[in-house]
């Protein structure tokens, strides 16, 4: 199978007041065409930054010192600005957390979509707002011809992820990207989103990058999962396999602190400590701090990933995995 | 019309303040050392010829009174005889403010014009040579004290280069002024189809306009600088650009109009502090405006004249305010709704 996306060997820096801080190490990630590749992490894994890599949406503060995104046989981090918009929007979109603050407040939401319809292809003034219309249609908005001249504020937040999705999907991108985009809507609302995400994904043969940081939400809707701690991918695995059997303590510490229908909450188990700062010089495994399984290899230089000898396509990167 | 009813509902809710200004500055007047009495009887007058006057001009009635009758007139449209120049003060603000609003306006649109870009292009490009050069300019404008910076463009324009003329009003004496329907010359003129007097006026008021408008330059540019550097930061701007939107796009339809409500509200400020500033400015120009006349009248204790002058202001405050906030609703969808 054919990569769409492959992030390999990309590593992040941002410039602060407190010295480098080394976001991302080294990481990779591929997603095939129409598969969904969860990404899954705490807070502060580099999750988020390594989508906005993708996109080449980072903050000017941020150093990419090497790495390599390609996408569709093109590298992303090589691409001028020009050749990049011609991609953003088109061939790979993005959605985002907090749908409210990611849509132009004061810019009717039809308007929006047809910005972005304008932009990547020739559209005729009338045709312009019938496929604005389809694009509110297709994600399922009621009565899309009203909602074509609401304003944001006029929305709710599942609504104004919805029209998220239609800008995002309006001009039938291969892959889009959805930074937590359940975060900040209430439980029924997350649902139906993540629903429809794979219902549409699924009609357009769309791949998707589904950032998260629910592993239940990921084990639900992904073909595959990475698993992130620290700016580190440290495992990545088909679902199936690495709920079977987790090969990285942090994979396996993650589950264990995952509430399922099963499982009594006191049952629940938190992974001891906490990401360690960034900006400091860092062990080879980042988790080594935090791990019950820490030996005196485990700080050797030198590659870690390995795969798993009995599933396939199954990696981790651990010197004394489970 | 809602638009309408805004507008009725905000000029009903500016009554008592417009109320407490003619108060304020009522008392105001009369408490400030001079007797209009004295001034008016001359110096020869003795002590019974000043009474007369005193009596004549109504100002041995008791303040109570006086303000009442005052009051009675200004709802009447009367707003009292200057005594200095001994013409309807209505008659005198109206001759001169539009001379003071033409001066005005064509100095914070000078200030806009230059300010804006070079607002967005410091944001876009930070610590960059432009950003810097704004920051200087910035600087540079708020420290020059007006009359100053009127001195400076004075000395160097007309004195030393011979490119303006003389700083002496709003045209030479061999000019007629346009017959008038707004009062600007600029507008007047072009609406006479007169191009030699509005070349003429235009070449008198850009002196001025432009000290003016290099005052107003700095607040303008830096908060444009200040709005647009967190607007571009927002989530939004983050959502354009993963679009593939062009950087015009980002820039204008999505930025600026979200940065230019922030800039609007200093605009408003701008424009009241060019109005105390024009008085100044008016003086080094020999402007025939509303600032050099209420000055004048201030040193005559020509109360009818001062008061007149503040009530001018006041309603153009009024008004001002009012248009901004109608501003507001045309960009901001959100502010039209809570209307």
């Amino acid at each position: 199978m054919s990569a769409l996306l492959e992030v390999s060997d990309l590593s992040v820096e941002f410039r602060s007041r407190a010295g480098t801080v080394h976001v991302l190490d080294r990481i990779a990630l591929s997603v095939a065409r129409g598969e969904t590749l969860a990404v899954v992490g705490e807070s502060g894994s580099g999750k988020s930054v390594a989508a906005f890599s993708i996109m080449g949406i980072l903050d000017d503060a941020a150093r990419i010192p090497n790495g390599r995104v390609d996408f569709g046989g093109m590298d992303l981090l090589k691409a001028k600005r020009r050749e990049l918009d011609e991609v953003r929007g088109r061939e790979m979109a993005m959605i985002f957390q907090s749908p409210r603050t990611a849509l132009n407040p004061i810019r009717k939401v039809g308007h929006q979509i047809e910005d972005v319809l304008r932009r990547h292809g020739p559209v005729a003034r009338g045709d312009a707002k019938r496929r604005a219309i389809e694009a509110l249609e297709q994600v399922r908005i009621p009565d899309p011809g009203r909602r074509y001249d609401a304003y944001p504020f006029e929305l709710s937040g599942g609504l104004c992820q919805r029209v998220m999705i239609a800008i995002a999907l309006c001009c039938k991108p291969r892959l889009l990207i959805a930074d937590e985009p359940t975060t900040g809507l209430d439980v029924t609302t997350q649902a139906t989103i993540m629903d429809l995400l794979a219902e549409l994904g699924r009609e357009t043969g769309l791949a998707t990058l589904l950032i998260t940081h629910d592993l239940a939400l990921a084990s639900q809707y992904a073909d595959r999962i990475a698993v992130m701690h620290a700016g580190q991918v440290v495992e990545t695995a088909p679902t199936a396999s690495l709920f079977a059997a987790p090969r990285h303590p942090y994979t396996a510490g993650l589950m264990g602190a995952t509430p399922t229908s099963t499982t009594a909450l006191d049952a629940l188990e938190s992974v001891p400590g906490r990401i360690p700062p960034l900006n400091a010089d860092l062990p080879v495994c980042r988790f080594a701090e935090r791990c019950s399984r820490r030996v005196a290899e485990c700080d050797d230089p030198g590659p870690r990933f390995d795969a798993d000898a009995q599933a396939p396509d199954h990696y981790f990167a651990c010197r004394r995995p489970l | 019309m809602a638009g309408l009813a805004t507008i009725a509902k905000r000029l009903l809710e500016a009554l008592p303040t417009l109320f407490g200004v003619i108060l304020v500055t009522f008392v105001l007047t009369r408490a400030l050392p001079g007797d209009p009495a004295v001034y008016y009887a001359g110096p020869a007058a003795d002590a019974e010829s000043i009474a007369q006057v005193r009596h004549a001009m109504g100002l041995d009635r008791s303040l109570p009174v006086q303000f009442a009758s005052y009051v009675k007139g200004l709802a009447a449209g009367d707003w009292g005889v200057s005594l200095s120049t001994g013409r309807d003060v209505t008659e005198e603000l109206g001759r001169r403010l539009p001379a003071s609003l033409e001066l005005t306006l064509l100095g914070l649109l000078i200030a806009i014009v230059v300010a804006i870009p070079l607002g967005v292009l410091a944001a876009t490009r930070p610590n960059s040579l432009v950003d810097h050069i704004c920051r200087i300019i910035v600087t540079t404008g708020v420290s020059m004290p007006v009359f100053f910076t009127g001195l400076l463009l004075v000395y160097v324009f007309y004195y030393q280069l011979g490119w303006a003329p003389a700083p002496l009003g709003r045209l030479d004496f061999m000019y007629i002024a346009p017959d008038r329907v707004t009062g600007l010359y600029l507008v007047d003129s072009l609406i006479a189809g007169d191009f030699e007097v509005f070349r003429a006026s235009l070449a008198h008021i850009f002196l001025p306009a432009l000290t003016l408008g290099i005052f107003a330059l700095a607040p303008i540019a830096r908060m444009t600088r200040a709005a647009m550097l967190d607007v571009l930061s927002s989530d939004y701007i983050r959502t354009a650009r993963a679009s593939g939107l062009a950087m015009r796009t980002v820039l204008f339809t999505y930025a600026l109009r979200n940065a230019l409500l922030s800039v609007l509200t200093t605009l408003g400020m701008v424009f009241s502090f060019l109005l105390g500033a024009n008085v100044l400015v008016e003086k080094v120009f020999s402007w025939p405006g509303i600032g050099s006349f209420a000055i004048d009248a201030l040193v005559a204790s020509d109360y009818a004249a001062v008061q007149g002058f503040v009530l001018a202001m006041a309603l153009l405050f009024v008004t001002l305010n009012l248009t901004i906030d109608l501003l507001y609703a045309v960009i901001d969808p959100r502010i039209r709704a809570a209307n």
